[in-house]
């Protein structure tokens, strides 16, 4: 277990390792009582340690299949998921995966910490890695001190979106798994909740594979931007975001920002 | 249950907060006051109606001939009560329980579900008054039958619901308990239970009235004691003020147990949103 202190070390993480995630292959096809539906096909692409993917695409195409096959929730039908070096089952099971759901799916009976705390009190994890933060210092993080014992029918969307995001956090996963976390929010929470998020993707050196329908956010907040093309769910395009690694919300307002986003744009339509 | 006020612009906190509480006081009374005023008038129709049409006594009793019985004989009434209370409140725990321990391992083994669910429901469809004497034939006179029947009719409403409950989980929570590793035991003592509690505590409220009636109908059949008895006592009697006294009595206790298990489920319960008047 490389410690936060580790990932914290641009030497550690700047080396060149293998990829946190690749994909080889990968096609996942659900077969349910009136027809077979390819959620993926043949989708190929590794992520380096440390990096941050977008992933962008129409609806159904496959973006949380995709996800869902990185985090052992699903097995691919055909093709290969490695996810630090061995299968996804392992790194699930070695508490590496961090995943944060679109409607936050907090526990409604518990506050607040305790609903960060879960990842502690679950899968024989009951001690957190020497020098990781603690679910207090989690909340901290994503600006929810003194909340603690709020119950999340108290929190607003954007309030419980951060608690998830802090117990996805717990025990400093190498790779964190976001499926629209913040589709649901106004524009001006997800504005602060985007600028947040890259925040601590720099402050931890997490590796982040992060789902969105938004152009915006995909090239705001990606290194790289995954384009998935729909019927069947296939990669279209791996696109490079070449914006400066410190990133303000007004770099949207950019000639060279807003050149990218034409080009999802048009990569989308095509898709 | 907590209102939620909505602070008005110009008004200082205190002064909203102040406003609250007195609203909220004056909801409180009216609770209380309303019902109140509503029992007392339908005891004035009954006296009236009594009065009125010179009913005889031992057609209905008037709600004065009730009221002296009720204090007359209230150590015989208690007396009866005891062993009704009892035989309620023992069927409760052990049918709740069965029902628990019967949905807990429905939920594990979809199998088991699949075989006995039906049976469960065919049982259930005997009805209370015919399941009495083939309970009190296997079981004797004594105390048992009367639990057994009060067991039965809280059992199939729970297990229901608690099934319902138990599989009522959110996916995404069950997918987030997957991506932690939780064991099985975690999931469900974790998310399964906690999901299953409110689900649980409505069917709860309905057995604490049911059990009530379990018990007394186990007592029509061959006992010399408790409401129930009491109750064919009076009617062959044709003592209307003491039927009336008896179901009074029994009545207050259904409604005193299903007040505790409201007020047990207030304080398991206590993350819903609240409820805004
Ligand atoms: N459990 C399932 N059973 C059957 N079909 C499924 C299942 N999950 C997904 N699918 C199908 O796979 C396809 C891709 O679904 P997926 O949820 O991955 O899309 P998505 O890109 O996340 O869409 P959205 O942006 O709307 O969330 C869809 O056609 C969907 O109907
Ligand atoms: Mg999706």
């Amino acid at each position: 277990m490389v410690t936060q202190a580790a990932l914290l070390d641009p030497a550690v993480a700047e080396a060149p390792g293998a990829p946190a995630i690749r994909c080889d292959d990968v096609a996942v096809r659900f077969i349910t009582e009136r027809r077979t539906v390819t959620a993926l096909e043949n989708v190929s692409f590794e992520i380096a340690e440390g990096s941050f993917l977008s992933l962008l695409g129409p609806s159904g195409c496959g973006k949380s299949t995709l996800l869902r096959v990185v985090a052992d929730l699903v097995p691919p039908t055909e093709g290969r998921v490695t996810v630090l070096g061995g299968s996804a089952e392992t790194a699930r099971r070695d508490h590496a995966l961090g995943f944060v759901f679109q409607d936050a799916a907090l526990l409604p009976w518990r506050t607040a910490i305790q609903n960060v705390s879960l990842p502690l009190e679950v899968g024989g994890r009951s001690v957190l890695p020497p020098g990781s933060p603690t679910p207090t210092e989690l909340l901290a993080l994503v600006g929810l001190s003194g909340w603690e014992n709020a119950y999340p029918h108290e929190l607003s969307g954007g309030m419980r979106q951060r608690v998830s995001i802090a117990r996805a956090l717990v025990g400093g996963p190498k790779v964190l798994l976001m499926d629209e976390p913040f589709g649901a929010l106004d524009e001006i929470t997800r504005d602060h909740l985007n600028e947040e998020l890259r925040r601590i993707w720099q402050e931890t050196g997490t590796t982040i594979l992060f789902v969105t329908h938004s152009i915006y956010e995909a090239t705001f907040l990606g290194q790289t931007v995954l384009v998935l093309a729909a019927n069947p769910g296939r990669v279209r395009e791996i696109v490079p975001i070449d914006l400066p690694a410190d990133r303000t919300l007004d770099i949207r307002e950019t000639d060279h920002f807003m050149r990218i986003a034409a080009r999802l744009r048009r990569l989308l339509g095509e898709a | 249950m907590a209102d939620v006020a909505i602070l008005q612009s110009g008004q200082g906190i205190d002064a909203a907060e102040a406003e609250y509480r007195a609203a909220q006081r004056r909801r409180r009374l009216r609770r209380r006051i309303m019902p109140a005023a509503g029992v007392l008038s339908v005891l004035v129709l009954w006296g009236l109606l009594v009065y009125g049409f010179d009913v005889p006594p031992f057609v209905a009793p008037s709600p004065f001939a009730v009221a002296q019985t009720l204090v007359e004989n209230a150590g015989m009434l208690l007396a009866n009560l005891w062993p009704t209370a009892l035989e309620a409140v023992l069927g409760f725990l052990l049918g709740n329980a069965a029902a628990i321990a019967i949905a807990t391992v429905f939920v594990h083994k979809k199998t088991a579900e699949e075989a006995f669910f039906p049976v469960v429901v065919l049982i259930n469809t005997i009805p209370v008054v015919a399941k009495a004497p083939i309970l009190v034939l296997l079981l004797g006179n004594g105390i048992e039958p009367k639990i057994a029947i009060a067991a039965l009719i809280c059992f199939f409403p729970t297990l229901v619901n608690m099934v319902r409950g138990l599989e009522s989980v959110n996916p995404q929570a069950m997918e987030l308990m997957r991506v932690l590793s939780a064991s099985p035991r975690e999931v469900f003592f974790k998310l399964r239970v906690p999901t299953a509690l409110p689900y649980l505590f409505s069917a709860l409220k309905i057995a604490a009235s049911t059990a009530v009636i379990g018990a007394i109908v186990g007592e029509w059949i061959g006992s010399t004691v408790g409401i129930g008895a009491l109750i064919i006592q009076a009617t062959y009697n044709f003592d209307s003020a003491l039927l009336y006294a008896t179901v009074i009595v029994g009545s207050t206790f259904s409604v005193l147990f299903f007040l505790a298990i409201t007020g047990l489920e207030r304080l398991v319960v206590r993350w819903q949103a609240p409820v805004v008047a």
